[in-house]
């Protein structure tokens, strides 16, 4: 029974989705009601999260933990879940996708999320995995009757089942060398001279760097963030990560902590080929989606500069890094959805020219979403690149702190050229005014957090400082 | 003294810029009441300053009205205070910040409100880098002033705008970021960024050298240097009248703020290995950007020349390490401070009538308005450095200082007094003296009585600093001496060291 409480949250969300199905089938035209019970299942899910213990607690013969880790990761995406839903709303009203698999799916794909966050365990891992990607090839392809979407949902599945392939062939590597598919028995068994479980290691990190799209493996990304429609693409922007971050910092440090000399090579690699790669080819881009896609290569690029150092700081200012970058692209997408004129939004960036003049408020947000994406202070994005590159000195990688910096230097480029576009060129026709006060909420709340981070960083940081990952 | 006073020199032009922010009602009313609100928000910020001129003990060297308070926890905090030396740049700044707000409202005809909530803010920022006595919370707000700066280059610049807000933001931003990795790593070397604790600290010689080189990349393009100089005539050339004034009389001032206090307090020993490469570079700022300036056709960009030939004489004073040099380095910027922006504010006197910058477009200016012909005479004596001004003290005091140091470059430096006369007076005969030739030249009106008021103060303040510059120099007097002691006791403690 104790075993039960502590996957309430998890079992709650399984029954409302399922409620929430037959709901859906039998009303009527029944959208906008699923999705408010979505995002309420959501939160209450957030509340019954927060209620529980606090202490790290490992259930059905250990594969399964819930500890601090799990329980912020777990908060974050459900919280942002039910952001991204109530900031998409207007979008997905005009662009005819109002469907009521489309909140129920991204309920589905948010339960395997929270069973990846908490899986300790290959094969609980590994069936998280799949519910999420699962659900995320739908999304992609949502908007049926627009090639653009099914050609993103179509690449998107190749690519990923591909790289779901080699992860499992991965787990099942480990299993082999190791003998069990448990974290801990796989931590005592696989250290340096285990090759074969290297091998494992790698075919891994592979998969899990698809999932984050770090470079060399980042080649859907432009493709599926311009083509699907923009409600999921604020999605995949946010809430994958979390999970990916999430899985990655619990294999190296649990499962992998062994052989780390192996793990944080390659962990540079992606980190630094991630950074260039998402400074330098953002800057051609005139796609405002396709930029935000590059912009996300690049910031995970820092999120797994922090993981790479190998240490707890290194974690914790890593997990500090999404939580800030979470609420910037949450602003950033919150702006694009009020791009709008006669209901058709705009993805071109010189569809923005001049807008501080007719729009002063969304100009001044966008301004300071951008500048703290481009991490100038005080704003919170300077702050996450400090933590993180606090904990990679701390460890001397130089090199790695130098290269961060001077991508910042480089990708502070292309967001000024989005700047310079919306303040210093001539005016064009204003956009629709926009009367979704969730949506102007959202943007505010994020806004003012960015803008405000300032006063008190250790608020946040406290919070994350409670992690402790080995 | 329980009263946060640099909190608030530091905050009120901020809330005083949310307000300007949050006003509503119709247009023309908010235009007027945000220039009100600026006004007063700066005005007070400068009595203010005062106050705490006049309320600061000149007779100890240690850092007063300290506050302190926790910010990341366990890790930096926030910490101001002031000392000597950065009490000046705070009423430099607080004087600064208000002309450029009249000057401001003067000129600026679009979007008034925005431009002034940019200078408000910014002005948060300059005040904030004199004020911090944390490295991480110096960065801060060095680096957080880029941000409205770009803004006031790229919105209210002239046609090339773009390229000037772009050049000037990156080249700073990429300055700094060592610096970001320098600060950093003193946190890991030593497990503090307290400056206080940091100057009675000695870092490790070995250290010193890389950490000096991350600090001196962001100082030398602020300052800026030659050859790191470029971006300086573009940014001049395009920004707005208010915001040449500012750029040119604060912003580059935090460079030199930052060399005396953390490149000299904190790695005495690359200071002194470093000192030739600084000279070199600085005699050949001030020769070479001197006869570039005898080149040039347009006011501003003459003038953003001079200003980096006036900035190698404040670094050559900075390191001859000597109390003469050093005062007279602070001296010579915070006159330039004064008659830069002057000279800055007379250009855009005549940009604001005939619309461009170019000397060949005007002449015989002085038959037409002989008001405006003698303040410029003024300014231009004081850029050139003649006694009885400000610009004088300060180079005199430098010259001095580096006599005692290194006499070859004291007589190269010297020689930039006579280019600075050079093509400052030629560019006053060009511009004033003559025959009109260009008949709009005749249409021109002579100063507003408001444009008169702003001038005067800076010509009272010039001529004053000249004849009696010891307001400055007792002020200063105790921290330098300070300073230099410090230094030289930290060179040796490290010369012994390795003995």
């Amino acid at each position: 029974m104790q075993t039960a409480l502590y996957i309430l949250p998890e079992i709650f969300l399984s029954l409302s989705l399922m409620t929430l199905l037959l709901v859906g089938v039998f009303v009527d035209k029944s959208y906008k009601l699923i999705n408010l019970l979505v995002i309420l299942t959501m939160f209450f899910t957030i509340a019954l999260i927060i209620n529980q213990p606090d202490q790290t607690v490992k259930i059905f013969n250990n594969s399964y933990i819930i500890d601090n880790l799990s329980i912020y990761m777990k908060i974050l995406t459900l919280l942002f879940c039910s952001f991204i839903l109530i900031i998409s709303q207007d979008y997905i009203k005009i662009n005819n996708i109002n469907k009521i698999e489309y909140p129920i799916i991204i309920l589905a794909s948010t339960l395997g999320m929270i069973l990846m966050i908490s899986s300790y365990d290959l094969i609980i891992f590994y069936l998280g995995l799949e519910l999420n990607s699962l659900c995320l090839y739908i999304l992609a392809s949502f908007k049926k009757y627009d090639e653009r979407s099914t050609e993103a949902g179509l690449k998107y599945f190749v690519l990923s089942a591909l790289a779901s392939g080699i992860l499992l062939y991965g787990c099942s590597l480990i299993y082999g060398f190791t003998g069990s598919t448990n974290f801990e028995i796989i931590s005592s068994s696989l250290d340096k001279s285990n090759m074969g479980g290297v091998f494992g290691i790698v075919f891994i990190m592979v998969g899990l760097a698809f999932k984050i799209s770090a470079v060399p493996f980042h080649m859907w990304t432009p493709d599926v963030y311009e083509g699907s429609p923009t409600s999921v693409t604020s999605f995949f922007a946010l809430i994958p990560k979390i999970a990916a971050l999430c899985v990655f910092i619990r294999f190296m440090y649990v499962p992998f902590i062994n052989a780390i000399n192996h793990w944080q090579t390659i962990i540079v690699f992606l980190s630094i080929a991630s950074m260039i790669l998402g400074a330098v080819a953002a800057i051609g881009q005139s796609n405002i989606k396709r930029l935000m896609a590059y912009s996300s290569i690049g910031h995970m690029g820092y999120a797994l500069a922090g993981i790479a150092t190998g240490t707890n700081s290194g974690v914790q200012s890593s997990i500090i890094y999404l939580s800030i970058y979470l609420v910037m692209s949450l602003g950033a997408f919150g702006c694009i959805f009020m791009f709008k004129r006669e209901n058709i939004f705009y993805e071109d960036i010189n569809e923005l020219s001049g807008m501080s003049k007719n729009h002063p408020k969304l100009a001044l947000s966008f301004l300071i979403i951008l500048f703290s994406l481009a991490g100038i202070p005080p704003l919170a994005g300077f702050f996450a690149k400090f933590y993180i590159f606090v904990s990679v000195i701390e460890t001397k990688m130089y090199a790695l702190a130098i290269i961060g910096l001077i991508t910042t230097v480089l990708s502070a480029f292309y967001y000024l050229r989005i700047i310079k576009v919306i303040y210093f060129d001539k005016p064009k026709k204003s956009f629709d005014e926009i009367y979704d006060w969730g949506l102007k909420i959202t943007l505010a709340i994020s806004t003012i957090f960015i803008l405000i981070f300032f006063i008190s960083p250790s608020s946040l940081t406290n919070l994350i400082l409670k992690i402790i990952v080995y | 003294m329980n009263f946060p006073i640099l909190s608030a020199i530091i905050f009120i032009p901020l809330i005083g810029a949310i307000f300007i922010l949050t006003v509503q009602g119709k247009h023309k009313n908010i235009e007027k009441n945000s220039k009100y609100v600026a006004i007063f928000s700066s005005l007070v910020n400068f009595l203010l300053s005062l106050f705490l001129w006049f309320s600061f003990d000149k007779t100890i060297s240690a850092f007063q009205f300290i506050e302190t308070k926790n910010w990341i926890d366990g890790f930096i905090n926030y910490r101001l205070g002031v000392d000597g030396i950065s009490i000046l740049f705070i009423i430099l700044t607080t004087f600064i910040s208000l002309l450029s707000i009249f000057s401001a409202i003067l000129s600026v005809k679009s979007k008034i409100k925005e431009f002034l909530i940019a200078i408000l803010v910014l002005e948060t920022f300059m005040i904030g880098v004199f004020c911090s006595l944390d490295l991480v919370l110096f960065y801060l707000f060095f680096e957080g002033g880029l941000i409205p700066m770009f803004l006031i280059i790229g919105i209210w610049g002239g046609e090339r705008r773009v390229y000037s807000a772009f050049k000037f933001f990156l080249f700073t931003l990429l300055g700094s970021v060592f610096m970001l990795v320098a600060i950093i790593s003193i946190y890991w070397i030593t497990g503090t960024t307290d400056v206080t604790e940091l100057l009675n600290l000695k870092i490790p010689k070995e250290y010193q050298y890389l950490l000096w080189l991350a600090f001196f990349s962001s100082f030398a393009v602020k300052m800026p240097m030659w050859p790191f100089h470029t971006w300086l005539p573009d940014a001049h050339v395009e920004a707005p009248t208010a915001g040449s004034v500012i750029l040119a009389a604060v912003l580059l001032k935090m460079a030199g703020y930052g060399f005396i206090r953390f490149s000299l307090g904190l790695f005495p020993v690359a200071s002194d290995y470093f000192t030739p490469l600084v000279f070199a570079l600085s005699v050949i700022a001030i020769i070479y950007t001197s006869l570039v300036a005898l080149m040039q056709n347009d006011m501003k960009k003459l003038i953003a020349y001079s200003s980096v030939a006036h900035m190698g004489f404040v670094t050559i004073g900075i390191f001859s390490i000597t109390k003469q040099g050093l005062e007279g380095s602070i001296i010579q910027m915070i006159s330039h401070g004064l008659i830069s922006a002057a000279l800055f504010l007379c250009v855009g006197v005549l940009y604001d009538r005939l619309n461009t910058r170019m000397i060949s477009s005007y002449g015989g200016v002085a038959n037409i308005m002989p008001k405006y012909a003698f303040i410029l005479m003024i300014f231009t004596l004081g850029a050139l450095g003649l006694p009885g001004t400000s610009g004088f003290v300060g180079e005199f005091l430098i010259l001095v200082g580096v006599f005692q140091k290194n006499i070859i470059v004291a007589v190269l430096a010297s020689l930039g007094i006579i280019l600075a006369a050079t093509y400052m007076l030629s560019l006053y005969r060009r511009v004033i003296f003559g025959p009109i030739i260009n008949l709009e030249v005749k249409e021109m009106s002579d100063l507003k009585n408001m444009e008169i008021y702003i001038f005067i103060s800076l010509v009272f303040l010039t001529l004053f600093f000249g004849f009696y510059p010891d307001p400055l120099l007792s002020t200063l007097d105790i921290s330098i001496d300070n300073l230099v002691k410090n230094y030289q006791l930290n060179l040796n403690y490290h010369l012994i060291i390795n003995k």
